[in-house]
Parts: structure tokens; C-alpha cells; sequence
């Protein structure tokens, strides 16, 4: 298999007043259609990590490369484009687009997509409907719960078709119920064979994952197979 | 880029807080509607300025007593007694000015006409039967005087709509005496409702034969103007040189500064009273430009507001794929569409306010004045909203486009 994302002595150090290194040299690669938990306390670097494997942020040292290309290598266009045809996003403040339909925030990337116009509708309820959501097309996200705006937001991650899925603390919003039907939905995609990275700090949403990385101090602690599942004991139940 | 959703976003950014908007684009409304009525009150002053000199055709040529006035002070100079019978004599001489068709001397002022009990102060105009022609008004009763009448300063009147009115009410005036300055005129003629024509109110109006006018009602020696027409279009300029030559020739000048008089043709006339007013719009026109300026600003600040509040719906759409180039396509087509929308309703304002200051002008103070609204108006007009939205609405623009997509989703 080959690695669609590799980190090589991936370093961040941000520079504004004061001088904070956020990851020191992270090497570690994701083969295609891994299920990832990146962990951590707060301050880790963890969110530091996902941004720039997400393609939003750039790094200061190392290199990064996606499907084989140092992001180096994009300009910021360019890596625009990556982030709208290969990447989908999920974040913990599900961030839709307020006084707009579902329908209309699940198109939100393929405005920016090379898609035709007329195909948008077919591919948004699809999007809508693989996360059983196509009964609230309508809906504001004013008038949907936590919920079922994370599945909304699953659902616009999903609608440019992307290889790789970013979820940053998905169910930190959500009450055990909401964020055990999140992490279901995760699963099934990596099931349909999709990459996922998940950055979590909870220990039964990252055991939903097959592999686990913990970051300490900007640096991999551990990166090991999760070889034993509890979350039916310690949080969701089915 | 899919275009139509571009703009159904820009739209639904606009709509989002739709009384801010409509206030911000109430500046531009109001900037366009000033400069739309301006410019459009500007064009139908000009075209009732021109239209009362056009009234006299292109042929005839004015010729008036002192210096061409150079500037408004200078007018009181005009008021001299340069021009005599003399004049008229020599003009008239084919070997001095072959292509002179037509002649006439003016006198005017102004004296109490009086009709038993009533009394009324009409404009006298001392002229020969000529002005019918050059005037193009005719009397609807009666006749005009003949030129026998005018060389035996004879005692007969033509009175205005008005005059006739203000004497005799309803009763027939026509062969009626009344008395100017003491002496009595029989009226042989009354006109029509005319209003306006060439700077004269018709309606209120006596005209005798400019001799009589001379001898009995101003006791001057001289005329106030003396109208010439030439036999065609093409020899106004050729008759305007021989004129000046002749009447220094009569006036022993040698120096064409020092002449006692100056000529002015239709064309000149309107060359100059087109140059007054567009001169006097056009800075009408650039006051009204500051209070565009003024809305411009507006836009900018509330641009830049609306740049701050929605960083995290930036830093989203960036993460989602959107360029720099789409935010800033976005945010400038807000801005651009909230300037063109004022544009549009500050057109159809300005428009509407002007078509009622036309109806008042010509409905209370019987002006002959014409609605209209210039093309180059309309075209300004939006041009110049589109213009502020895209100059003011590229900085905030820009400012959204260079957030960095974490930043902006980090954004609190």
C-alpha cells in the first residue's frame, strides 16, 4: 500500500511575539484507508498537527508530503484546490453557515469545486442521505441539535468525494448519544474504505480508530495498533 | 468559478442583516439621486434657455449697444446710446452688408398702460411690422402695423393675452384706445397665449412702432437692439464681419477694442449659454460627487465590519477549498452589489424627483419646461456606483481573502 500522508521531521514553531515550537519532528506515515486517532492533552500539538496534515496551516521545518507531493511543492492556491477535491473537514464547532439550509451547507465545497451545477442537488442529497439526514434538507441550523448538525457537516465533508477525512474532536459538542452516532457514521466510512484522522481527547472516541498516535509536547509518544475496543463500556452505548 | 452561486452568495451575505445594508446603501442612494436630479434639471434649463433663443432661427443676428460684457459687473457698460437711425441707414446699404435681408431696430422698456379705471404695466417693445416674422408670433385678432405706420409714428398698439386681460377683462379690446405715458394708442391687434419667446413674455407685452416708442413714450434717440437677418444660414458669419465693419466705419473706430457694440449671433449665443450651464451642472454635479464619497466610505467601514464578524465563515469556506480570489470575488460582489442597487434606486429617485420639480416648474411658473433625464445620467450614475463598490469595496476585500484559513477558524 502506498503512505497517502507522510510526515518526515515535520516541524512547527510558531512566531509571533514569542517563540512557541508546537511539534518538534514528527515522523510517521498513513497508509490509504487507515483509521487514525491522533491524541493528546491540550497544548499537545495535536490540533497544530491536523491542520497541517489538513492542509490549512503550513509548516516551518521537515516536510510533509500527501499522495506522494511535498506541500512545499503547492501554492496556496494550489493547496486550496487539494483541500476541496481530496480532503473533507470536521470540525468540533461544526461551523455551517447560519440562516442556510442543510441542502445549501452540504453544497458549500462544491461552489468552489469544478462540479457542474446541475449535478450539485444529486450529490448533496446523497451526501445528506448517507448520513440519514435527508429528512431535514430544509432545516436551519438554528432549529437542528448538535446532533444532526455534525451529521450535516459529515455530509459536506463528504460531497466532493475526498480520500482523506479530518475530524477534529467531532463529538466535543455532542451529548454520549450524538457523538456515538458520529463515530458510527466515521466508522462506516472507513469501512467503505476512506482514510480518517481523528483528533480526540477521549480515550473511548479514539479507540474507534485502528491505530492510535499520542503526542506529548509536540512529539509522537506512542503510535501502536488499538488492539482492545472499550467503548461500550466507557462511553457510548449502541 | 460558477457565477450564479457567487452571486446568489454575495446576495445571501447582503440579506443576512438586511437593515444594515439597506442603511449603507442609502448613502449611495442618496449621492445618485442628487447628482441624477442635478444633471437632469441641468438639461432642462438648458434646453429652455436654448429653445427661447433658437425661437429667433438660426439666421437672425443681434446687435447690441456697448462692449460685449466681460463678466457681470460689466454689464451696467452695455447700457449705452451707441446705436442710431444712422446705423439702421447704413446697414441697409447693399454695398456695406450685401446679404442683409432684414432689419430691424428694438426699443423696450416698461410704462402703465391705463383703459378707463384699469391700469397695468406692460413691457414696451418698439419694433417695425418685422417681428412677427423674426418672433414667429402673430396676432389672433386684428393685424400687424405697416411700415407707413411706423415712418408716420403712428398711435397704434398690439397688446399681450395678459394685458388685455388685466384691461378689459372679458370685452372686446380690438379697436379700443387706451393710454401710455399720456397719449392714446388704438389696438389693432391682439396675441395669443404665447408665454416665453427669446427671453420676452408675449402675454405681457404692448408692442408700437418703434418711432412712436422713440418720440413719445421714452424720449431717446437711440435703440436698445438692432435685430438683422441674412438672406441664409451660410452668410450669418460673412454679415456678422460686414456689420462690424460698417458700424466702426459709421462710428470713426479704428481700435476693435474700443467698439461701441457687439454682435452676437444664435450660434454664439448658444455656444455660450450651453457652456454656462453645463459649467454650472457639471460643478452641482461635483458637489453631489462628495456625498458620493461620503457613502463610498460608508461602504468600506461596513464592509470591513462585515469582514471581522464572519472571519470564521472565511476561515470555513477557505478550509472547504475556496481561494483567496473566491473570498475576495465574494466580498467585493457584496459590496459591488450593494453600490449598484443604490445606484439603481438613487436613478429611479433622482428620476422621480425631477419629473416632479418639472411638473411644478412648468404647472406654477408657466415655464415651457421639458422632462428629461440624460443617458449620460443613467450611465454615470451606475457606472459611478459600481465604481465606489469595486474602489471601496477592495480593501475590505482583500483583508478577507488573506486570512489564513486556521486563523480564521481559530477566530473567536
Amino acid at each position: 500500500m502506498t503512505a497517502i500522508i507522510k510526515a518526515v521531521k515535520l516541524e512547527k514553531t510558531y512566531r509571533d511575539e514569542i517563540e512557541t515550537v508546537a511539534l518538534r519532528g514528527l515522523d510517521f506515515s498513513v497508509e490509504k484507508g487507515e483509521f487514525i486517532s491522533i491524541m493528546g492533552p491540550s497544548g499537545s500539538g495535536k490540533s497544530t498537527l491536523l491542520h497541517i496534515l489538513g492542509f490549512l496551516d503550513r509548516l516551518t521545518g521537515g516536510d510533509y508530503l500527501f499522495e506522494g507531493k511535498s506541500m512545499n511543492d503547492y501554492s496556496d492556491e494550489g493547496l486550496a484546490m487539494v483541500r476541496n477535491k481530496k480532503m473533507g473537514f470536521i470540525f468540533q464547532a461544526f461551523n455551517l453557515l447560519p440562516r442556510t439550509s442543510a441542502l445549501e451547507n452540504v453544497k458549500l465545497p462544491l461552489l468552489y469545486s469544478d462540479v457542474n451545477e446541475s449535478l450539485w442537488n444529486d450529490i448533496a442529497l446523497k451526501a445528506l442521505d448517507s448520513v440519514g439526514m435527508s429528512h431535514r434538507i430544509d432545516y436551519e441550523p438554528a432549529h437542528l441539535s448538535g446532533g444532526e448538525k455534525q451529521r450535516i457537516a459529515i455530509a459536506r465533508a463528504l460531497v466532493n468525494d475526498p480520500s482523506v477525512i479530518f475530524a477534529d474532536e467531532p463529538t466535543g459538542n455532542l451529548d454520549s448519544k450524538s457523538g456515538g452516532q458520529v463515530m458510527e457514521i466515521l466508522e462506516k466510512l472507513h469501512i467503505e474504505g476512506r482514510t480518517v484522522i481523528l483528533v480526540t481527547h477521549e480515550t473511548y472516541t479514539a479507540e474507534y480508530a485502528h491505530r492510535l498516535i499520542k503526542i506529548k509536547d509536540g512529539l509522537i509518544e506512542v503510535d501502536q495498533i488499538v488492539e482492545q475496543k472499550h467503548k461500550h463500556q466507557n462511553g457510548f452505548f449502541k | 468559478m460558477h457565477i450564479k452561486y457567487t452571486v446568489k452568495t454575495a446576495f445571501r451575505g447582503l440579506t443576512i442583516n438586511k437593515m444594515r445594508s439597506f442603511l449603507t446603501l442609502l448613502g449611495i442612494v442618496i449621492g445618485i439621486a442628487a447628482i441624477i436630479l442635478i444633471m437632469s434639471l441641468g438639461q432642462g434649463a438648458k434646453n429652455l434657455i436654448l429653445s427661447q433663443i433658437q425661437s429667433m432661427g438660426p439666421k437672425v443676428i443681434a446687435i447690441a449697444p456697448g462692449r460685449q460684457p466681460q463678466g457681470i459687473t460689466d454689464m451696467l457698460s452695455t447700457f449705452t446710446d451707441s446705436l442710431k437711425e444712422k446705423d439702421v441707414a447704413e446697414l441697409q446699404k447693399k454695398n456695406n452688408v450685401p446679404h442683409l435681408a432684414d432689419i430691424m431696430p428694438i426699443v423696450f422698456g416698461s410704462q402703465t398702460a391705463v383703459y378707463e379705471n384699469e391700469a397695468y404695466r406692460p413691457t414696451i417693445l418698439g419694433v417695425t411690422g418685422l417681428f412677427a416674422k423674426i418672433y414667429n408670433i402673430y396676432p389672433s385678432e386684428g393685424r400687424i402695423f405697416t411700415d407707413e405706420e411706423v415712418k408716420g409714428y403712428a398711435d397704434v398698439v398690439l397688446i399681450g393675452s395678459k394685458v388685455k386681460t388685466q384691461l378689459f377683462g372679458n370685452d372686446s379690446a380690438l379697436g379700443q384706445r387706451i393710454k401710455i405715458k399720456g397719449k392714446n394708442f388704438k389696438i389693432i391687434g391682439i396675441f395669443p397665449k404665447t408665454g416665453q419667446v427669446s427671453f420676452l413674455n408675449f402675454d405681457d407685452i404692448a408692442i408700437i412702432p418703434y418711432t412712436t416708442a422713440q418720440q413719445y413714450i421714452f424720449g431717446i434717440k437711440y435703440f436698445n437692439r438692432i435685430v438683422v437677418e441674412a438672406d441664409s444660414e451660410e452668410n450669418v458669419e460673412r454679415t456678422v464681419n460686414d456689420i462690424k465693419i460698417t458700424l466702426r466705419n459709421n462710428h470713426n473706430i479704428t481700435d476693435t477694442t474700443k467698439d461701441d457694440f457687439f454682435v452676437e449671433t444664435q450660434a454664439e449665443a448658444l455656444k455660450m449659454v450651453s457652456a454656462i450651464t453645463d459649467i454650472f451642472t457639471l460643478f452641482l454635479a461635483a458637489i453631489a460627487a462628495i456625498s458620493l464619497f461620503v457613502g463610498g466610505i460608508g461602504i468600506m467601514n461596513i464592509m470591513l465590519v462585515s469582514v471581522t464578524e464572519r472571519t470564521r465563515e472565511i476561515g470555513l469556506r477557505k478550509a472547504l477549498g475556496a481561494t483567496g480570489k473566491n473570498i475576495l470575488v465574494q466580498f467585493l460582489l457584496e459590496a459591488t452589489m450593494l453600490t449598484t442597487a443604490g445606484g439603481i434606486i438613487g436613478i429611479a429617485s433622482g428620476a422621480f424627483l425631477s419629473f416632479v420639480a418639472s411638473f411644478i416648474l412648468g404647472r406654477y411658473l408657466a415655464l415651457a419646461w421639458q422632462f428629461s433625464i440624460p443617458i449620460l445620467a443613467i450611465i454615470l450614475g451606475l457606472g459611478v456606483a459600481t465604481l465606489i463598490g469595486l474602489v471601496f469595496g477592495i480593501y475590505p476585500a482583500r483583508k478577507a481573502s488573506r486570512k489564513s484559513p486556521m486563523e480564521a477558524l481559530r477566530y473567536e
